[in-house]
């Protein structure tokens, strides 16, 4: 049960860096850290006791396999995750080129 | 950019062919083993990456890279999308339907149309990460006016 | 089983790829081929919806058969309710990509936007027509992403600081809504909407069944910038391409946010009376304070974007009414009558504020500024932009005879059935300030004395522009429509049917 915990004790390390961090780049690491940490709770709620990797075994049929739904969807996920964190890290290569600074306090054009 | 020394060169040529090797291994085999065209096509990415990171390149030929990068990653998606939409024409008539004999368990040649997507959906991933990469050095590049 | 369903994900799919190819060698090519498929989906999306005929309409992806009655591939489910947010989904979609055959010549890269585009339209319809959890959260996340890039097109100083704020929190709302999916799998074992709740309804922990909404409405609210969540909006509807603006105010915070949370909450989730209350909260709130906000905005677009958050606020207010009364047991006509009102509501603000957009995309056009103080005297210039705004300001703050006024009038009508008077007063004294705002619109950008300092050079907009704001304007007249009983029936009694009979839903989707 304990690794269920650290997941969303992850998540909130990745919230808190969201939150508090003034520079950009840590932004979008911190934003890593929420994604991993949600990949992480997917792949624990897949897992059953004593069970295999689910590659199927002719031989052996009874065995007991790990739920292979969740692996599926996390690896789908990751690559969504890897769309955006590219599209994130390009909009802040621009920013860095319009501002001259990766502090977000000084990137305050819209307001109101 | 610049490139690096001789000897990260000389290693780099001499490991980039092994690891796009591998790449095709881990796509090929994607239906019986762990892994598939997305984790192959990011390894085959990755050797591709390898070579211009160590060889470095001038920006015009970067741009000509890309285009071309982005040419084959969308004609392997419609290569996809054409194969699932072919269940329209075969079999029961459905979408993404697996059309072709299914084989024995554990063959390389098995599995219907799964190699297949796995092989296409492994070029494409192979394009689109060197297309991350290139385009962020494209704009690391471009001259700041 | 209707054979077409998959066409609406797979043809503006492989639209994107096709233009991204042939986009590059054959000028011109991108901006009629993305019109001809947006036509192509318009077409088919109305033909689906008349095929219907008020049923229900499933369809297996890859042939999968369940088994013992569980379904075990993806499903893409067709209703009347789904139904009626594909045709707006691809209707705008065809005028906004219209339009922007003459506006988007000032940008660069053409090709991109078109393909974009069409990402952004296959995703939204994605959303819409799955019928499986994790189905939803992946054409989500493609409709996102494009829209992230959209939003960021002109790669300016603003809209890049807009689209980062909006990818940030977009982030954090799709780490939730993914915590949300995996703790219902945890329990259910599956991810079809109907299958689970079948598997809820045979007992849970209460707790964890609220966690659970919770986790989901905070993340689908953040795509719908309910109140709370609304950080995003304003800045990356107004830093946005106009056509974009429009399409993302008009179409798309409904289709991955409303639309999904009313989804969810009734045919997924069983409604519970604390849950209804909230969402009616929530959306009270919302409809108070967009206006408010909105009143005091001298930027065209963000007046705007202010002003969807407010009608949002009018659609979630109404469908939580019709929830509290259906988690009740109690007047069920009034229930039915609340959800028609926040259903027909939605479908209109699609209409006007798409065409509000696209008023306010030929005044920049023309003007080059967004500034309210520096327009003026413009009914005389241009009098088609001046006559669509005015309808199209005259639909939203509710004047008969536009469409805005039928559904307001539904929803005040059934919040005073339901006894809720204080919800019914609260519609009328937004509905009156939204009317002040849009006549202070009205007033300084086109019957003021000119400011601008380019005078006579002003000219009409190029004929795609005037050809799709007269279209929306029409529509805007003829959704009213819909206020007679004859025609509601057809059109919206089925989408209302399917939401207050979830077991119609479920039953149709398990007895497959």
């Amino acid at each position: 049960m304990i690794a269920y915990y650290m997941c969303f004790g992850l998540f909130f390390v990745g919230l808190y860096g969201v939150i508090t961090r003034r520079n950009l780049v840590k932004i979008a690491i911190s934003l890593s850290i929420m994604e991993i940490s949600t990949f992480l709770f997917f792949a624990l709620i897949g897992y059953i006791d004593n069970g295999v990797a689910p590659i199927v075994n002719p031989a052996d049929p009874d065995k007991i396999y790990v739920d292979p739904l969740p692996q599926t969807l996390v690896l789908t996920a990751i690559v969504i995750g890897l769309a955006t964190t590219a599209l994130l890290m390009a909009v802040i290569i621009r920013l860095y080129r319009k501002y001259k600074t990766f502090d977000i306090r000084e990137i305050n054009e819209l307001r109101g | 950019m610049k490139g690096m020394t001789i000897i990260v060169k000389k290693t780099a040529q001499l490991i980039a062919g092994m690891i796009f090797m591998y790449g095709i291994y881990v796509i090929v085999h994607g239906h019986l083993t762990p892994g598939g065209g997305f984790a192959g096509g990011v390894i085959m990415a990755g050797s591709l990456i390898l070579v211009i990171l160590s060889h470095g390149t001038d920006f015009f030929s970067l741009v000509k890279e890309e285009m071309g990068t982005t040419i084959v990653e969308s004609a392997a998606t419609i290569c996809v999308i054409l194969i699932a939409t072919a269940g329209f024409l075969f079999g029961t008539k459905v979408f993404f339907n697996n059309f072709l004999p299914k084989g024995n368990v554990g063959d390389l040649v098995s599995a219907g149309v799964l190699p297949l997507y796995n092989i296409f959906v492994g070029i494409e991933v192979a394009a689109s990460v060197f297309i991350i990469f290139l385009s962020l050095i494209i704009f690391k590049e471009e001259s700041p006016k | 089983m209707n054979q077409l369903l998959p066409l609406f994900v797979i043809v503006p799919l492989s639209a994107t790829f096709l233009i991204m190819i042939f986009g590059r060698f054959f000028k011109d090519f991108n901006k009629y081929f993305a019109s001809c498929v947006l036509l192509f989906l318009v077409v088919l999306s109305f033909y689906s919806m008349i095929s219907l005929n008020g049923g229900l309409s499933l369809y297996k992806v890859g042939g999968w058969q369940p088994i013992n009655k569980i379904p075990i591939g993806i499903y893409i489910v067709m209703d009347g309710f789904n139904s009626l947010i594909v045709c707006i989904i691809n209707l705008i979609g065809f005028l906004v990509v219209f339009y922007s055959i003459s506006y988007i010549k000032r940008y660069t890269a053409e090709n991109y936007f078109y393909a974009l585009f069409c990402l952004l339209i296959g995703g939204m319809n994605g959303v819409v027509i799955s019928g499986d959890l994790f189905n939803i959260f992946v054409f989500l996340e493609i409709s996102v992403i494009s829209s992230y890039a959209l939003v960021a097109f002109g790669v300016e100083k603003n809209e890049l600081e807009a689209s980062f704020k909006y990818q940030v929190l977009g982030g954090l709302a799709s780490f939730l809504i993914l915590f949300g999916i995996g703790f219902i799998y945890w329990k259910t074992k599956t991810l079809n909407i109907a299958d689970i709740r079948a598997a809820f309804s045979n007992g849970y922990d209460k707790k964890y069944y609220l966690f659970v909404q919770l986790l989901i409405l905070s993340g689908f609210g953040l795509k719908a910038a309910i109140i709370p969540f609304h950080a995003w909006l304003p800045d990356a509807h107004s830093s946005a391409p106009s056509p974009i603006s429009a399409m993302l105010s008009g179409v798309f915070i409904k289709a991955v946010g409303i639309y999904v949370i009313i989804r969810l909450f009734f045919n997924m989730f069983e409604i519970s009376e604390g849950m209804a209350i909230l969402i009616t909260t929530l959306g009270t709130i919302s409809m108070v304070i967009g206006v408010f906000l909105a009143i005091g905005q001298w930027d065209i677009k963000r007046l705007l974007a202010y002003h969807s958050i407010s009608q949002m606020g009018y659609v979630v207010m109404s469908v939580g009414i019709g929830m509290i009364l259906v988690s009740r047991g109690l007047k069920p006509e009034v229930a039915s009558l609340a959800i028609t009102g926040g259903i027909y509501h939605l479908i209109n603000h699609a209409a006007f504020k798409g065409l509000l957009f696209l008023n306010a995309g030929a005044i920049e056009y023309t003007l080059g500024t967004r500034n309210l103080k520096e327009m003026g005297g413009l009914a005389k210039v241009m009098p088609v932009t001046s006559a669509t705004s005015f309808i199209a300001s005259m639909s939203i703050s509710g004047v008969p005879p536009f469409n805005g006024f039928f559904s307001k009038l539904i929803i005040i009508i059934a919040a005073i059935l339901a006894r809720f008077y204080l919800l019914a007063a609260l519609a009328v004294i937004v509905s009156i300030i939204t009317l002040a705002s849009f006549l202070k619109f009205q007033r300084y950008a086109f019957y003021d004395k000119p400011k601008n300092p380019m005078g006579s050079e002003v000219k009409e907009v190029p004929f795609p522009m005037v050809f799709s704001m007269i279209v929306l304007s029409i529509l805007c007249l003829l959704l009213s429509l819909l206020v007679i009983p004859s025609v509601r029936e057809v059109i919206l009694a089925p989408a209302v049917n399917i939401l207050t009979d979830p077991l119609k839903y479920s039953t149709f989707i398990l007895g497959q």
